[in-house]
């Protein structure tokens, strides 16, 4: 049982901490828990679809369809991140103006929200059809009984449950001045993580096979398989052992993001000038 | 002042365009060009074990891992070191390519049955 709720929640730590950051952003805006929830059921019928597909996708693309679908995912996962981000630099000011004058948490505006909710599903999908796999192996193969596999996959959930609920909590006592810009630079990192996830199932594949070599190891002071590592590893995309690879992925999808959002920012308030002329 | 702001927008966007240009152009020098002559290696998963445990291949070539999942339940083949993550279902295979290796010791183990699935790739 033990070993079950470890390996779910081990499983389940990325997908509870992009759950926890897309709560704290969206603090205060309508349909918020429904889109969350939605992206959160959509996953998980995801990954019952692609657990059962497992060996099906596997075996596409002359056996390189489980890391381009991965990476496939990733990557629209860093684009919609990418997108929350640019919306809320052109948007952030405004939002933010809103939220002091009204002196409620309360914002109409839509926002990104189907973006975050996209990335939530997809979040889910990638480490739940892991889950689904690992659970369905255990229940067809070993001597663990229905009850103990259930209470297992139930705690390591109830872990990951709790690791979003810390993460939104720690969040939403930031004042609400500091919330944005904090939760942009989060943003950042877990999209650049995310793409230097992707490039490495892309080098799994064959398809990229440059600067393959680890250019550090800190796997001795942090191994990214340990609890806080793994965190880590999910919060800012550490990893023990990069490639240069990831390297280059991780630094450029910072940099286009924080270039993006500067462009993006629009100049200071040219709307309200016009509103009082 | 609104056409000054317009105009530095617009120097803006150039660049975030050629930024844009320099990052897809850097992506593409990376996408590998044909594959040299490759080695294969098979590794066989039953009982949550690998068979063999030990495997020696030359170093400098690219490999290509068959492992087989003879086992009814899934098993995640990773090494931290080779950078792979694979998911095996219960009874398939899966084929894995690794980058071409300095002389050494990699580890990779099952990440679903970690205590009995190890396994060492020895390069020499």
């Amino acid at each position: 049982m033990l070993s079950s709720a470890i390996i779910v929640f081990r499983e389940v730590i990325e997908a509870g901490i992009i759950i926890g950051i897309v709560l704290a952003v969206t603090r205060g805006v309508h349909w918020r828990v429904p889109m969350v929830l939605a992206g959160l059921a959509i996953g998980v019928a995801g990954s019952l679809v692609v657990a059962t597909f497992a060996g099906g996708i596997s075996a596409a693309l002359a056996g390189a369809g489980q890391e381009i679908f991965n990476s496939l995912l990733l990557g629209t996962a860093v684009c919609m991140l990418i997108w929350h981000n640019v919306w809320m630099a052109s948007h952030g000011r405004e939002l933010a103006c809103e939220m002091r004058q009204l002196g409620s948490e309360v914002v109409t505006g839509k926002r990104s929200l189907w973006a975050l909710a996209i990335v939530i599903a997809i979040a889910v999908l990638r480490e739940g059809s892991e889950v689904v796999l690992f659970m369905y192996g255990i229940a067809v193969s070993e001597t663990a009984s229905a009850a103990e596999l259930l209470a297992g996959g139930l705690t390591g959930f109830a872990l990951g449950a709790s690791l979003s609920a810390l993460t939104y909590w720690g969040l939403v006592t930031i004042p609400a001045r500091y919330l944005f810009s904090v939760t942009g630079w989060l943003i950042t990192f877990l999209a650049a993580g995310m793409a230097a996830q992707a490039v490495t199932y892309l080098a799994q594949a064959g398809i990229v096979t440059a600067l393959g070599d680890i250019v550090w190891d800190t796997s001795a002071i942090l191994p990214d398989s340990v609890l806080l590592g793994r965190i880590l590893h999910a919060l800012l995309g550490y990893v023990d052992q990069p490639t240069g690879l990831q390297l280059v992925a991780y630094l450029g999808t910072v940099a286009v993001m924080v270039g993006l959002s500067h462009l993006i920012a629009r100049p200071q308030q040219p709307k309200r000038l016009v509103a009082g002329a | 002042m609104t056409q000054f702001r317009r105009g530095l927008r617009s120097a803006g966007l150039m660049t975030t365009y050629s930024a844009v240009l320099a990052v897809s152009l850097l992506v593409l020098s990376l996408v590998s060009q044909p594959a040299l002559a490759q080695e294969t290696v098979e590794i066989s998963i039953s009982n949550h074990r690998f068979q063999p445990a030990e495997v020696k291949v030359p170093a400098g070539k690219p490999l290509v891992l068959i492992v087989k999942n003879l086992d009814a339940s899934a098993e995640e083949f990773e090494s931290k070191v080779l950078k792979i993550e694979k998911v095996i279902a219960g009874k398939s295979e899966a084929r894995i390519n690794v980058r071409p290796l300095t002389p050494g010791r990699y580890k990779f183990y099952g990440e679903f049955h970690e205590a009995t699935a190890q396994g060492v790739l020895i390069v020499e």
